[in-house]
């Protein structure tokens, strides 16, 4: 018998169509074929698209996203077993920002937990990790009353975000979204669509919603061109991954593989305030008490660079001696702060405010200072 | 865009434009487009000396940083300081917006440079792959 490597197919959403329409520049990204920007005859440019969200409103094709729902009597259980925050404080309709752990206590991925009726919740994952995180739920959840399933391929997901998407989507849907809370969902009426779940929640540090329509071009297609021509209003622009990701760092949301991963422990990663140690058991647990009475070796922070220059993804952080003390895990320029920023892992001492480092830039040891984070927060009135 | 058959290209996406034995320099529609937003613009002081096919700075844009090539062996006469301030002049005008001027070492260089049709043939079949 002979085994033949086979590369998988490159993977597309059901909008892959209208962002080629578009002009979209696409790239591949874990596996996906997606759209990085949107051209500056649409508004677009990654700097453009970030501004839109800053000021108006964007929106985001997220179905590489994936999701997987749990159900029965102990669904609850399973959710309390396999994350780290605690699923028993959502009431019907909340979510939470949580992370699936190893038993070592280091990331499987970071999610969102939705409770969408009593024994039933939604956990929303990264698109890298889908296959891994549906077959580690599975196999963790065996022991309860309790059905797994992978919806990721149901799901057409669109995130509208800024501060005007809220007005944006009320023109879209007879669900009253101003009762809405951050964190919260609701379902409604959307684009003739009925029963459409909108969660009031985001990767750009903005308000903003999401909604899950079904997986289908058409539809897909139909909804994306009345999001846009509704969001004309509000100076909506489509934006793709690179803006995605500027907005994320800019609000220090972690992107798995770099802030978090599973080498890296929720401690390390400053993630403590999701992760409810009261709580008696979930995987990872006992290793996280562990690691915090050892004590907590290097910390996620944030640098801002005080000479020219980008740190990128990977670029070492070194010392006044140029030693190199720990490495960069999203690095940027920030189109709305106007700074060239980065995420980092260095060793606590290293860690606090007005600390100085230096970035090795292709060789160039550039000066950098830790400040605090996140780099920017919005104003919340929601 | 279409590319100015005034000047010859690189593979690398250089184009540059002699004037007898100086020559100006910048990068293609194509570079620009495929950078997206451009933030930083670093190429040497004046008095510099490039030498051909080798880097001689770097263009960074939001997601991604990409050495400049030089198209041709020289000396840094002029550099484009308006470039500091608003690098994306190259994203609006990188035909117009160039990056450095060079007294030219070995005219003969230029030989083995692409027209601008090459070239032009050279980026279609290189977004064919």
């Amino acid at each position: 018998m002979s085994s033949v490597e086979t590369t998988p197919a490159v993977r597309k959403t059901a909008l892959n169509a209208v962002h080629r329409q578009m002009g979209a520049k696409m790239v591949e990204f874990n596996g996906w074929d997606m759209p990085v920007e949107y051209p500056a005859s649409l508004g677009g440019g990654i700097i453009a698209e970030h501004m839109a969200v800053r000021s108006g409103a964007g929106i985001f094709d997220v179905s590489h996203m994936g999701d997987i729902r749990l159900a029965g009597r102990q669904a609850l259980a399973a959710v309390q077993h396999i994350s780290m925050n605690d699923a028993s404080r959502l009431a019907i309709g909340q979510a939470q920002y949580s992370a699936l752990l190893y038993p070592a206590g280091t990331f499987v991925d970071d999610v969102i937990v939705h409770r969408l009726a009593p024994d039933e919740y939604l956990l929303v994952i990264n698109a890298g990790t889908r296959e891994k995180d549906f077959n580690w739920v599975r196999d963790n959840t065996r022991q309860f009353d309790c059905a797994v399933e992978n919806l990721s391929d149901v799901f057409t997901q669109i995130a509208i975000q800024g501060p005007k998407a809220v007005n944006l989507l009320q023109k879209l849907t007879d669900a009253d979204l101003n009762t809405v809370k951050f964190y919260w969902v609701t379902r409604g009426t959307v684009c003739g669509l009925s029963n459409i779940l909108m969660g009031r929640t985001g990767y750009t540090a903005e308000d903003g919603f999401e909604i899950y329509i079904p997986a289908d071009e058409e539809i897909g297609a139909r909804v994306w061109k009345e999001v846009l021509a509704a969001g004309k209003e509000f100076g909506v622009v489509p934006c793709g991954l690179g803006a995605r990701n500027t907005l994320r760092l800019e609000g220090k949301l972690p992107l798995y593989g770099h802030e978090i991963s599973d080498t890296i422990n929720v401690w390390e990663a400053g993630l403590d305030r999701f992760c409810k140690m009261e709580k008696p058991e979930f995987i990872g647990r006992a290793a996280l008490e562990k690691a915090k009475a050892t004590g907590v070796k290097r910390t996620l922070v944030g640098l801002e660079m005080t000479v020219r220059g980008i740190a990128r993804d990977g670029y070492k952080v070194l010392d006044a001696a140029s030693r190199q003390i720990g490495y960069v895990t999203s690095g940027s320029t920030a189109p709305f702060l106007k700074k060239n920023i980065a995420l980092a892992y260095v060793p606590i001492e290293f860690a606090a405010v007005g600390t100085r480092v230096k970035v090795d830039i292709r060789g160039q040891g550039a000066g950098a200072v830790v400040v605090p984070t996140p780099f920017y927060s919005r104003k919340r009135t929601t | 865009m279409s590319y100015p058959a005034d000047r010859k290209y690189t593979k690398e996406h250089e184009w540059i434009q002699v004037n007898g034995n100086s020559a100006t320099v910048g990068i293609t529609d194509h570079a620009q487009e495929s950078l997206g937003d451009i933030v930083f613009v670093e190429v040497p002081k004046v008095g510099a000396e490039l030498a051909a096919g080798k880097t001689f700075g770097t263009v960074e844009s939001v997601k991604a940083v990409s050495d400049l090539f030089a198209p041709a062996s020289g000396t840094v006469t002029d550099v484009n300081a308006e470039l500091a301030t608003a690098p994306e002049k190259v994203n609006k005008d990188p035909h117009g917006a160039w990056m450095v001027k060079l007294s030219l070492k070995n005219l003969g260089e230029l030989d083995s440079l692409l027209s601008a049709a090459d070239y032009e043939k050279f980026v279609a079949e290189e977004a064919g792959h």
